[in-house]
């Protein structure tokens, strides 16, 4: 983070832009998240066929979650990022949450 | 501009782009939050509906092909693999390593639509369609599960297809040398869509494949 700061002063002489700098980009981290992503689609389908009953669903979202996890933070960078896009993504993420646990308060009790 | 004259030829040129990769990439990212909108909308009503209808949707779900699901999710996460390689190999400078891993991208991405195509064309023959002869016979649950399938995998689909025109454009840029190891926003920017769709995938794949 602190490249980024002292980058951004360094050029903003001369550009008002931020110029990106790449964060040492390495093959390896990347196809590790790959072989991850992989591993827990096998283990989502697999634990589809055992009857879970209501929990199948959890677990399934849970998954898909870690999933979603991994690939925000490795390949969209947002682990490397900038501070805003993380507060810009959980903000997102929390509205979204609010919406579905207000419908369902409607749900519920509409067809009592 | 007169203030930067004595500056380097370099430097007025960065003048003249006015180049800024941070907002860019803002701007990229405010835009996935309008997909988000427009997506979580979507899995919002199919929450409702599977509530509503939780055994129909369980009956409709075993007419999908639990293995072309699982086919397209590995495609995908690869394909999203091969962004980030291709982006590494920019940042490497290696042109062309970085259009390799791109044209493997758009190889997946195409695999994916063909894949689909298929897909469809497998419910269009058993005449689930709308209004189609299946139809008919199924309960109000499993129309509505059938609805949603159709929206929403063919809005994710036409999301492919978009993806796959901005990697296009993108990689004609990396080709002209416009985006290079010190320019690569773009590609990046092109990789957040496309991861975008991917993680869309992401929860399509278990909430309409694998629900037994």
């Amino acid at each position: 983070m602190d490249n980024h700061n002292s980058e951004h002063s360094e050029h903003s002489e001369h550009n008002d832009g931020h110029i990106a700098e790449a964060h040492h980009p390495s093959y390896g981290v990347n196809v590790l998240v790959w072989i991850g992503l992989l591993a827990l689609t096998s283990i989502t389908v697999s634990v589809s066929g055992i009857n879970l009953g209501s929990l199948a669903l959890t677990v399934a979202l849970i998954i898909a979650t870690v999933k979603t996890m991994f690939v925000i933070n490795f390949f969209m960078h947002l682990k490397f990022d900038n501070k805003v896009f993380k507060i810009f993504v959980g903000v997102c993420m929390l509205i979204f949450i609010v919406v579905l646990v207000l419908t369902f308060f409607d749900l519920t009790f509409r067809y009592e | 501009m007169s203030q930067n004259l004595d500056t380097t030829q370099q430097e007025i040129h960065e003048v003249h782009i006015h180049r800024d990769d941070f907002g860019s990439k803002m701007g990229m990212w405010l835009f996935l939050f309008t997909e988000v909108l427009l997506f979580g909308g979507m899995f919002i009503l199919y929450a409702s509906y599977r509530f509503i209808y939780p055994n129909e949707f369980v009956l409709a779900a075993s007419e999908l092909d639990m293995l072309m699901g699982a086919i397209n999710t590995v495609i995908l996460l690869t394909s999203s693999l091969t962004v980030v390689l291709g982006i590494v190999a920019l940042q490497k400078n290696n042109k062309k390593l970085c259009l390799f891993f791109m044209w493997v991208t758009v190889v997946c991405g195409l695999l994916f639509l063909v894949n689909k195509y298929f897909e469809w064309g497998a419910k269009f023959h058993h005449g689930i369609y709308p209004k189609g002869p299946a139809l008919q016979d199924m309960s109000e649950g499993e129309v509505m599960y059938f609805g949603l399938y159709y929206v929403m995998t063919g809005l994710h689909g036409l999301h492919i297809v978009v993806g796959l025109a901005f990697i296009g454009f993108v990689m004609w840029q990396i080709k002209k040398d416009v985006l290079t190891s010190t320019n690569f926003q773009r590609l990046e920017n092109a990789g957040l869509y496309w991861h975008l769709v991917d993680i869309i995938w992401i929860f399509l794949f278990p909430l309409f494949y694998l629900i037994h």
